[in-house]
């Protein structure tokens, strides 16, 4: 009996174009195992977008079942979404996506306060820094950083609540090979050290080479699903 | 998020922005500025007013002759017996004392110095109900009375047009309409400017001012003040002066043909104009205030578009809608509650600046920045902030996060 951290069944996004309709995701059921790394490919306007955001708890399926971490989520009120996303997702964007006007540190720190947590914010937060290489560039803005220590910040973040997954929605796409490559290091080794499971949407095939599993989707459905050893 | 960091998160993202941020805080700033110091002045006007009306005495009641009432024909003059009556302990008991005058223009000259001025007839009791007191020399005494005395008080305004000075002036002779007055004193200054100069008045004795300068026909008087004897009284005396008055001219009920004003009548209508300018005033500056109430939506409403993206993400790792509500409102909130301050102490400073004016140019005006008003200025302000911040934060708050995410 396996582990599963994510669980879906016939899971199904629907936009209504006016006349026409968009089936975005067409009946996906995928189990991820826990502490797994797992890339999801396809081509454009396959539907990866669409379901990193169902996996990250950011949008409801139109119809199908989602079980995150025990959690049944596909019919959560938006608050109580915000709430699972704050507990159990940490999100890393192709575009960072950090407050440029805040520090490091704050950056980081913004889950928690989200949580509610009061104790222990900023040496949770240096914690977090340091092991993603930043802890001497703690009260840097994201305007004094590289791309690659951009995403590191953003990686951290995504790691303070200790979630039971991280969304990586193209992280390499931003950067130059070598800081992508650094960043792919990074987000295995932390794979290996915290055991947090880590699904990865990517173009690059050198990226999805290095994860675990690679699910490949087209037109909405799961066309293939591959093993690496 | 608790409240400190909200503020904390405010205060640096309106930082951010110090050129937008200033200036709409200074819509705010003038609203509220404005408020503050029209009703400081409204107050200020009211105060002047309603103390130079309690200057003229206590519990006193003016008769005039003629009615209220339009239809009364041939109104009887009042005269000195009227007012002997009313002084009657029997008649009227609540009545202290009575002082009847009669008043006119005359021309003032000494040695080539002339001045108009207004001259009244009086009695010793006149000078006790207006609680007239003395810069120098003695009042009017009944001796002067009996003897049709030529002596006269002047008021210092008069001093000061005739001899230049208020000292040193009893014993010298003046003439009236040419004749001539020993003076016997000088007024002390009552101030006020909402009845005319109260310092502008030189007073003679009754029968001098009957006979020989004003002339009225037989006992006639123009006026009979009356001092209640005791704040409570005042009613009560009015009353007993009506009904003697009644009898005495014969009136039928209804058709007074003398009306009686107390002070209190005097501050009252004082008081309901002044009130009526402070919130007239007060509604106009309000105004303004709701215009730099609109200035904050507007940029609430910009900023929100511009964060689309900062939403997106704060909803992604954790924000519900109550936190973005709250992060919108506390920067609308505190946009106001800054302008609130800072327009107070504008506005303070302009009721000051006006009052100084006033003062420059002769109107005697303090205005009067009440903490009522300033209660009122920081709530009223802090309101508009939020009340205008609400449909932007609320904007804010419903976004999707997908959508918000995908912004730009
Ligand atoms: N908000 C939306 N409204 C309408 N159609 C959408 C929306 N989001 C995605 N789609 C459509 O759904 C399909 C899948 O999109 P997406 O998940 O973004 O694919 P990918 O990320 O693989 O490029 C596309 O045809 C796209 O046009
Ligand atoms: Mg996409």
């Amino acid at each position: 009996m396996s582990d599963w951290v994510i669980e879906t069944k016939d899971l199904r996004k629907i936009y209504q174009m006016g006349e026409i309709e968009v089936r975005a995701l067409d009946g996906v059921d995928i189990q991820i195992e826990r502490g797994s790394v797992v890339s999801i490919m396809g081509p454009s306007g396959s539907g990866k977008s669409t379901l990193m955001n169902l996996l990250g708890c950011l949008d409801r399926p139109t119809a199908g079942e989602y079980i995150l971490d025990g959690e049944r989520v596909a019919k959560m009120k938006d608050d109580q979404l915000a709430d699972v996303r704050n507990r159990k997702v940490g999100f890393v964007f192709q575009s960072f996506n950090l407050l440029s006007r805040q520090s490091a540190l704050s950056n980081v720190e913004l889950p928690l306060r989200y949580a509610g947590a009061s104790k222990n914010r900023r040496e949770k937060a240096i914690e977090a820094l340091t092991a993603v290489g930043l802890g001497d560039r703690v009260d840097h803005r994201p305007t004094e950083l590289s791309g690659g220590q951009q995403q590191r910040v953003a990686i951290a973040r995504a790691l303070i609540n200790d979630p039971a997954i991280i969304m990586a929605d193209e992280p390499t796409g931003n950067l130059d090979s070598k800081s992508g490559a650094e960043i792919m290091e990074l987000i295995l080794s932390l794979n290996k050290t915290l055991k947090t499971t880590i699904i990865i949407v990517t173009h690059d095939a050198n990226v999805a080479k290095q994860t675990q599993r690679i699910i490949r989707l087209k037109d909405g459905k799961v066309v293939g699903v591959e093993e690496n050893l | 998020m608790n409240l400190g960091q909200s503020i904390i998160e405010a205060i640096e993202s309106l930082n951010a922005n110090k050129m937008r941020s200033s200036l709409t805080i200074l819509g705010i700033v003038i609203g509220v500025a404005a408020v503050i110091a029209m009703l400081a002045v409204g107050n200020g006007a009211q105060n002047t007013i309603t103390g130079s009306i309690s200057g003229l005495g206590s519990n006193l009641l003016f008769v005039f002759r003629g009615g209220t009432n339009e239809e009364v024909r041939n109104p009887k003059p009042l005269t000195v017996a009227d007012a002997e009556a009313i002084a009657d302990p029997f008649q009227a008991p609540s009545v202290a004392m009575v002082a009847p005058a009669i008043s006119g223009n005359a021309e003032i000259t000494f040695s080539g110095e002339k001045t108009n001025t207004q001259i009244y007839g009086i009695t010793p009791e006149y000078e006790l109900v207006r609680n007239y007191e003395l810069l120098e020399g003695e009042f009017i005494t009944n001796q002067h009375l009996l003897g049709r005395a030529s002596v006269v008080l002047l008021g210092p305004e008069v001093a000061d047009k005739l001899f230049d000075r208020r000292d040193g002036v009893t014993g010298e002779t003046i003439r009236i309409e040419g004749q001539p007055f020993r003076v016997l004193g000088v007024l002390a200054p009552k101030g006020g400017s909402s009845f005319g100069s109260e310092d502008n008045v030189v007073l003679v004795p009754f029968s001098t001012a009957q006979t020989r300068l004003i002339r009225r026909q037989s006992d006639r008087v123009d006026l009979i003040l009356v001092q209640a004897a005791s704040a409570d009284t005042v009613t009560q005396a009015t009353d007993e002066i009506s009904q003697i008055l009644r009898a005495r001219h014969r009136v039928e009920l209804g058709a007074d043909d003398f009306t009686i004003f107390s002070q209190q009548d005097f501050v009252q209508t004082a008081q309901s104009i002044t009130n009526v300018l402070t919130i007239f005033l007060g509604g106009i500056a309000g105004i303004s205030l709701l215009v730099g109430g609109i200035g904050i939506m507007n940029i609430m409403l910009v900023s929100v578009t511009e964060r689309t993206r900062e939403i997106g993400l704060r909803k992604a790792i954790g924000a519900r809608k109550k936190d973005i509500l709250i992060q919108f409102l506390t920067e609308s909130s505190l946009l106001s509650m800054f302008g609130g301050l800072i327009g107070i102490g504008l506005g303070w400073l302009i009721a000051f600046v006006v009052g100084q004016i006033a003062a420059a140019s002769g109107t005697e005006l303090i205005p009067d920045v009440g903490i009522d008003a300033i209660l009122l200025a920081t709530l009223f302000s802090t309101a508009v902030g939020l009340f205008f911040g609400i449909y932007p934060a609320n904007r804010a708050a419903n976004l999707q996060p997908v959508e918000a995410l995908r912004h730009e």
